[in-house]
Parts: structure tokens; sequence; C-alpha cells
């Protein structure tokens, strides 16, 4: 079962829409709670990623029976450095998105903790892929 | 699985099938969707119920009633203390006392009163306490406080449940409080009936079914509006000697403002916020499970606006409670410490919050997800304009319903007429399935529903009926 979604670059009022249907789905589908907490939490950081980095990006989340797999692609400045950004702290966010409450440079570190497999692939000045997979069950 | 078959919970939300006219409105504003109207009445599904006391407050027909104990249950104790929270002395207009109201307690048959608030630092040094020596999850811890929320959180934030403060609600620590001073007097136990009259089904639910909370120690439940009535009609004629509350000097200023917006806020440094109102509730609680307000440290929930001042049994405006109670907690010192207290501070402890998961379409994933899958194709057919008219809150809980074997294609009045214009059902046919989901008598003429010529809604009489009273 696939569900796409659409984020728009600056958009800080529409950021969490995609992680809030997905929360939806898999409560229904009986995921147990922490294990979606997880889920959520990684893609919920992602997606405000792209709402404060990005122009623009598509979430497309992969249901299987066993695992969810989302991608994350987004149209923005890219990440030069991809073993600095994931360390805790290091932050590119503007004054602006600060002010907001986000960019306080969690937000990399933060998925890699929720996410159970995590793959990051970025091209300065074209955008950046990131790859989460989650397990429903323990492996 | 049968959403109707799910564990049997105590409810304190009733409803009166007679004056139940499945008109709806509670449907929509159910947090959980645990109404359904089934042939022509309302009904509630028991697992998802949460008895936040929405559907009482969105009826026009006063179908929802919350139960209670026959108040002459108290005369089957020798002692009986009445119990009840400040908000309870809030309601009255100023020209009533508060020895006044406590009088009118004494005079309909208690022997002892006590504010439930009391004493507070024994619960705010033992939440203190919880913070700081057995909580070691990710922040903000969550108030316990309000049963209703407490029930959400299980129910449909289930991974939340580890955020929850672990400690008895303030009803509880007054009762264990007031069995305490009994025993002081030299009163047998057995011999006493601790009756906690309430602002809301959620207090009743807590006690009569707890969750975590340990079995209570309250012997029944009184609804407020009986005894507000009681109050009212009794309190100007109260003359001779005024009876105070026997908790009297426990009272604080923090006790008072315990229940309302703020009030366990205002006990805690840190950050902390204080959200009031069951749609309030529900967006903050999905910033949390985003992950999203870890620098917040304390979180107060109250399903309902402006705290317990709103709960759905209290009589008087909210906001009019809420300013009185204000001021009448300036006229009282803060609360004294908790010192010698530990007893009672050890009867607050809880077990932990199991979580409660309702919402998922079947305890097996695999089948769970093809359940899914058949209601996404489902809504490709259905007008997606939520009306209520299946008797579900919207086109996607239809779906669920039907994939969960609940409900029909037919129930849905859009596919059916879609359908006879196929010529796929009978028009016969399709009266009978509304006639079904309605009530037989759903299409008769009734001059007595709301707007219509003999609106005999409340207060109002029929056209018929004899106007005259003497």
């Amino acid at each position: 079962m696939k569900l796409n979604f659409q984020v728009e670059g600056g958009n800080f009022a529409k950021a969490g829409v995609a992680s809030s249907e997905v929360k939806k789905v898999l409560k229904k589908l009986g995921v147990p709670p922490m294990i979606i907490r997880r889920i959520v939490v990684a893609l919920y950081e992602a997606e405000v990623n792209i709402v404060a980095h990005a122009q623009q990006g598509i979430i497309s989340v992969d249901l299987h029976h066993d695992k969810v797999e989302i991608e994350l692609r987004d149209k923005g400045p890219g990440i030069g450095d991809i073993s600095q950004a994931m360390q805790e702290g290091f932050s590119t966010a503007s004054e602006e998105v600060r002010a907001m409450g986000f960019g306080a440079g969690m937000g990399l570190p933060n998925i890699k903790k929720n996410a159970d497999e995590l793959n990051i692939e970025s091209k300065v000045g074209e955008g950046t892929t990131v790859h989460i997979t989650n397990y429903f069950a323990k492996p | 699985m049968n959403q109707s078959n799910q564990l049997e919970l105590h409810h304190a939300i009733k409803i009166d099938a007679d004056k139940c006219r499945a008109c709806t409105h509670c449907l929509q504003v159910c947090p959980t969707e645990a109404i359904r109207i089934r042939n022509g009445k309302a009904t509630i599904i028991p697992g998802r119920c949460v008895d936040c006391g929405e559907c009482h407050r969105a009826c026009p027909y006063q179908a929802f009633y919350v139960e209670q104990d026959d108040l002459s249950r108290i005369f089957d104790y020798k002692y009986r203390v009445a119990l009840f929270p400040a908000v309870f002395v809030s309601q009255f207009p100023e020209n009533i006392s508060e020895e006044q109201i406590y009088s009118v307690l004494k005079q309909i048959g208690f022997t002892h009163t006590c504010e439930v608030e009391q004493p507070i630092s024994v619960l705010i040094d033992s939440i203190k306490d919880f913070a700081q020596n057995e909580y070691d999850s990710e922040s903000p811890i969550i108030s316990s406080f309000c049963p209703a929320t407490v029930r959400l959180i299980q129910v449909k934030y289930p991974a939340l449940t580890e955020h929850l403060v672990l400690r008895n609600a303030p009803h509880d620590l007054a009762a264990w409080y007031v069995r305490q001073r009994l025993a002081e007097e030299g009163i047998d136990p057995s011999d006493a009936g601790i009756f906690y009259i309430t602002p809301c089904a959620a207090k009743i639910a807590a006690v009569k079914s707890p969750v975590g909370e340990k079995k209570s120690i309250v012997d029944g439940i009184i609804n407020m509006s009986e005894i507000y009535n009681q109050v009212m009609a009794k309190a100007t004629g109260v003359t001779g000697n005024f009876h105070s509350c026997d908790c009297r000097n426990e009272i604080s200023r923090e006790g008072i403002l315990w229940s309302l917006p703020e009030g366990e806020k205002a006990a805690f440094d840190g950050k902390s916020l204080s959200v009031d109102g069951m749609h309030n509730v529900i967006r903050i609680l999905e910033r949390l499970e985003d992950g999203d307000l870890q620098d917040i440290d304390f979180l107060e929930l109250r399903a309902c606006e402006e705290g317990c001042a709103g709960g759905i049994m209290m009589t008087s405006n909210r906001f009019l409670t809420a300013d009185r109670q204000h001021k009448r907690a300036e006229k009282f010192p803060e609360a004294k410490s908790s010192a010698g207290m530990e007893e009672l501070a050890e009867k607050l402890r809880i077990a932990s919050v199991q979580p409660r998961p309702m919402v998922h379409l079947d305890t097996d994933m695999e089948k769970a997800f093809a359940k899914m899958e058949k209601a996404r194709s489902i809504m490709c057919h259905l007008p997606g304009i939520d009306c209520g008219a299946c008797g579900a809150p919207s086109c996607l809980a239809l779906a669920e319903d039907m994939v969960r074997h609940e409900a029909r294609m037919t129930d849905c009045i859009y596919i059916q007429q879609l359908w006879q214009k196929e010529g796929k059902i009978s028009a016969e046919k399709a009266f009978r399935n509304l006639e079904k989901r309605w009530g037989e008598n759903r299409f008769d003429v009734d001059c007595s529903k709301r707007g219509a010529k003999n609106d005999n809604g409340f207060g109002l009489m029929n056209e018929g009926e004899d106007a005259d009273l003497y």
C-alpha cells in the first residue's frame, strides 16, 4: 500500500501533515504503539527538514506487512557533508527557522536514532533523498 | 473483530433510548468515534468511549445522562462524608455563603463535609518525587488528574501512556485523608461511607473501573447537578448554627485552584503547558506523538474547557465559576507542608497505565492490511460528505465498519439511491433498509421534533398537553 504526499518548502503550517496521516494508518493496522512512535518521530523530523530547507519535496510511504519504507525526495540546497550534518547540534538553519523552534541541529541525529535503517543521498544545489525503513516487529 | 464485544468497561455515560432521536449531533463530536446509530438510536461502543461527555454536551434532547448512586444510599452508613471538589462551592452565586452550602449538605444527611483537593501539598510533593526519582523516559510527564484524558491516551495515543504521572487523583487523596481523620475520631471505618460529589462522568468511571488507579476507596458517587439544585432550594432558608467544613483548616489556595487550567502547572518549576478542552488536548497529544514537545517538562491536560469548572455536571457558567474560584482562593493561605503525611503519600502511588489501543481494524496485522485496502477501495464509492445518515460518524468510519462486517454498502443513502437508479435494488427494499437503520417510525409525521409545530424540546409542551397546573 502506497501513500504519497507533497511537501511545500517554507510552509510550516503544513509541516506534519504526512506524519499525521501515516500515524493514523499505522494505528489502524495495529502496528505496536512504540514502533509507530519511532516511525512517526523519524518521519516528522524528515518532513520538517524539507519544509525548513528545501523548495519542495515528495514523501512516498510504502507499507508492507512487516515494514514501512519511506522515501523523502526534495529539491533543495542539498547537504555538503552528510557525516557533519549527522552530528548533534550541527545546523545550517536560518535565524527565522530557528525562531520558530526548529533548526536545533537535532533533526538528522534524531531520525537516525528512530530509524531502523537510514540512507541519505544528496547533491549540493540539487536536493536530498532520505530513505527510512522501520520494521513492525523487532528482528 | 466485533467492536461491541470488546472488553466490558464501566461507563458512566448512558443513553435514554426514549429521548434519543438519532439526530447524529453526538456522532460528529465524539473524539474516539465511539458512537453509532443502530435501529434509530445512538449506541456507544464501550471499548472506545473515554467518558469525556462531549456527546452529553452536544445532545439537543438530553438523551445522554450520567448514572449515579441513589442519594438515599448514604443512609446505609452511620457516618456519611460528602467529598466535593472546590468547583462545587464556586458554582454558587455570591449571595450564598460557604457556610450555607456546608449547612445544606448536613441538612441533606451528611455528617461530615470535606473538600477534595486537600491536603494538596501531599500530591504536589508526590508528583515532584515521581518526576525526579521515578520517571526515566523522555519528557514531558503528563498529568493523570483528568480521567477522560488518561483514557483518551490509552485508547488513541497508546504510546504516550508511559508519560503519565503514576499518582492518584485528588478525590482518592482526600478520601484517604478523611479515613485517617475519622480513625482519629475513633470511628470504625466500616461505619463510614464516603460519597464523592462529581462534576463529570469520567471521575465516575475512574472510581468504578479504575485504570492504573487503585480500587477507589470512595463508597458512592453523587452527581453535582443534583446536589446543586438541593443547595439552591434550601440554602437561603438555612438559619441558626452554620456548619463549617470539617477539613477547613486544610483548605489552601493551591488546592482550590488545582482543578482549573494552570492549577497544576503553577506547582511545578520548569517549562509546563496547561491545555484544556478536548480538541486542544487532541492537538497537543498529536504533536507530542510526533516527538515535537521534548522541551516541555510537564503537561497538564483537561478534557473540559476551563477544567473542572466546565464539567458536564456543572450548572453554573464555567467562566463565572472559574472567576469566583480565583477570588475565593485569594482568601485562603498557601498549602502547608506535607511533612508528616508520608503514609498518605504512599497511598497515592498507582500502577502503570496500560495502553488500550482500540482503533485498529484487526488484531492480526496481515488481516488489518487487507481490511484497510478494502476500506480504501470502498471509500472510492462513498460520497465523502460525512453526513451521518448511515449511522457512522464519517464515510471512512462507515467503510471501516463495513470491513469489520458491522455495516453494509446500502447503509449509505447515496449508494442506495444510485443502486436504485441502476436497477440493482428495488425502491421497496431501499426503503426497508432505511427503516432498519433509523427505526420504523422514522418516517411518520412527527410534530414534536425540534423546530416542528409542536416542538416539545426541553421545557416546551405539546399543543395537546394540559397547560393548567392547578
